[in-house]
């Protein structure tokens, strides 16, 4: 079943056509990637996916119901991870809550829930600059989460992390998404990370998706598939894709 | 020799020293009689002007403060709607944005005679006075802490759904805090000071009056123990403003690091 969808999009900025006719679909569980190079258009497409920017023509669509240019229904999360330094880790995360009506102890309960299975137990009442980058990814994760029903847009999320940081989100992620079933549209200009998450891969160059790559692998949820022949096959292939 | 004043200074907050060494040269002078003691006052006479005036100082005072704190609550709320409004909306932000900055170049001791001729010699031209004074450091404060809003967490709030109101409550008012707070320290300050000029001018009751007094009778000693007095005023509503800072900005006690806090070797 497709969950997110953005058919045929069109968007400019004056003079500069900066999608031209770009389709993507995500479909539920699935991981999938938008690769590119920088000033390809990735940004401008999460904003049109997210309601930010209203696309000069083409349609986006969270299951069945048409969000084009409505912002509110589909969040992101940026390699920043923007939790606000004022509010505490805990009303950080029900901020979408908040927004969308609730009060603030309900917002708070509901947020709450979802503490342990985040790994951030006891970060309740601390302040955002109290928690490691991997921490503070970790909860502005659960705020994308709990803004978006089942899909997080994620732009370049794991960018700002140490290497070894990094793998280990990774894993985290993928075990996480299975968990509270989460369907994940992924920004990243890193082809190692995208192959190794990724379950499709779509290349975004000059405004247009260019090559759409599956990734079936049997060997792909493995934690040394980045060490197998396989592997560097897909990362030569996307390569040359991106030249 | 470096060694020893480091142990005293060490011990006793390097603050306090300076000030007693220039209160033991002070004493010197007047001991000495360098100066004549009618115009130089020596700290003992100074600190016995002060004991036996400070219940009428503090009853002047109560006065001046009042001006001050209605002043400045008036110049804060005058402050924020000019602010936030100069944020919202560029034209308002072109048109005032050069007033602002004339209005601190007109000197304060020039107007004051002018707003007492058109006011009275009542509580209302110290009060305006006030506001003209403080108003354009809180302003200036507000302003650059709403600039500094990141535009990427507007834009985060935006894809939640949140609307202009929603954007303004949880981002940009909360960032523009600390802004408004350093321009509230200055303007606090500037508060007594104002107060000051506008009674010095004109009227019967207040702390400047009690100045202007003290100053036609020559009662140096006096002078000394009001300009004293001032400043503890001064000072005391300035921690009251660091008070409330500190409650209202909880999250920023983890991040001050102060220098003293680093160790020298």
């Amino acid at each position: 079943m497709t969950v997110l969808s953005a058919n045929h999009i069109y968007k400019s900025f004056g003079e500069k056509q900066v999608l031209n006719d770009v389709s993507v679909c995500l479909n539920d569980g699935e991981l999938v990637s938008l690769l590119g190079v920088s000033g390809g258009g990735k940004t401008t497409l999460f904003n049109v996916l997210s309601g930010i920017y209203l696309p000069d023509s083409g349609e986006v669509y969270l299951k069945d119901e048409n969000v084009t240019g409505k912002p509110g229904k589909v969040s992101y999360m940026l390699q920043k991870d923007l939790l606000l330094p004022y509010k505490k880790v805990i009303d950080n995360v029900s901020l979408p809550l908040l927004i969308n009506g609730k009060s603030k102890k309900e917002a708070r309960e509901t947020a709450g829930a979802y503490f342990e299975i985040f790994g951030l137990d006891g970060t309740q009442e601390m302040y955002p600059d109290a928690l490691s980058g991997g921490m503070r990814q970790r909860a502005a994760l659960l705020r994308t989460y709990l803004a978006s029903e089942g899909v997080a847009l994620l732009d370049e999320p794991f960018s700002a992390l140490d290497t070894i940081t990094k793998s280990r989100m990774h894993k985290w992620y993928l075990e996480i998404m299975k968990e509270i079933n989460l369907s994940t549209l992924f920004i990243t200009h890193d082809i190692d990370e995208a192959i190794l998450l990724s379950d499709r891969i779509y290349i975004l160059n000059g405004g247009r998706i260019t090559q759409e790559t599956v990734i079936d692998s049997a060997e792909k949820r493995n934690p040394d598939f980045n060490l197998t022949g396989e592997f560097l096959e897909y990362k030569k292939k996307i390569k040359s894709f991106l030249e | 020799m470096i060694k020893k004043l480091r142990n005293i200074t060490g011990k006793t907050s390097p603050p306090v020293i300076t000030v007693a060494v220039l209160l033991i040269i002070w004493f010197a002078v007047c001991k000495g009689e360098i100066v004549p003691a009618f115009m130089l006052p020596s700290p003992a006479d100074v600190a016995r002007a002060f004991a036996s005036n400070i219940e009428y100082m503090a009853r002047e005072a109560i006065v001046t403060l009042q001006e001050a704190v209605y002043g400045l609550i008036a110049g804060i709320a005058l402050a924020f709607v000019l602010a936030t409004l100069m944020d919202k909306y560029d034209f308002i932000y072109k048109a005032f944005y050069p007033l602002l900055v004339i209005s601190q170049t007109i000197p304060t001791i020039a107007i004051a005679p002018l707003l007492v001729l058109w006011m009275g010699y009542g509580m209302a031209p110290r009060i305006t006075l006030v506001i003209i004074t403080t108003f354009f450091p809180i302003a200036i404060g507000l302003l650059d802490g709403y600039k500094s809003t990141d535009i990427d967490s507007i834009n985060l709030l935006r894809s939640m759904g949140a609307g202009r109101l929603q954007i303004f409550r949880h981002v940009k008012l909360p960032t523009a805090v600390p802004g408004f707070f350093s321009g509230l320290r200055i303007a606090s300050s500037y508060a007594v000071i104002g107060a000051l000029i506008a009674e010095w001018l004109g009227g019967n009751n207040g702390l400047g009056v009690y100045m202007t007094r003290v100053k036609k009778a020559y009662s140096f000693d006096k002078m000394f123990a009001v300009i004293v007095f001032i400043c503890a005023v001064s000072l005391l509503l300035m921690a009251f403003v660091r008070l409330i800072e500190r409650i209202s900005l909880p999250y920023r006690k983890t991040r001050i690091s102060r220098p003293e806090t680093i160790k020298r070797r």
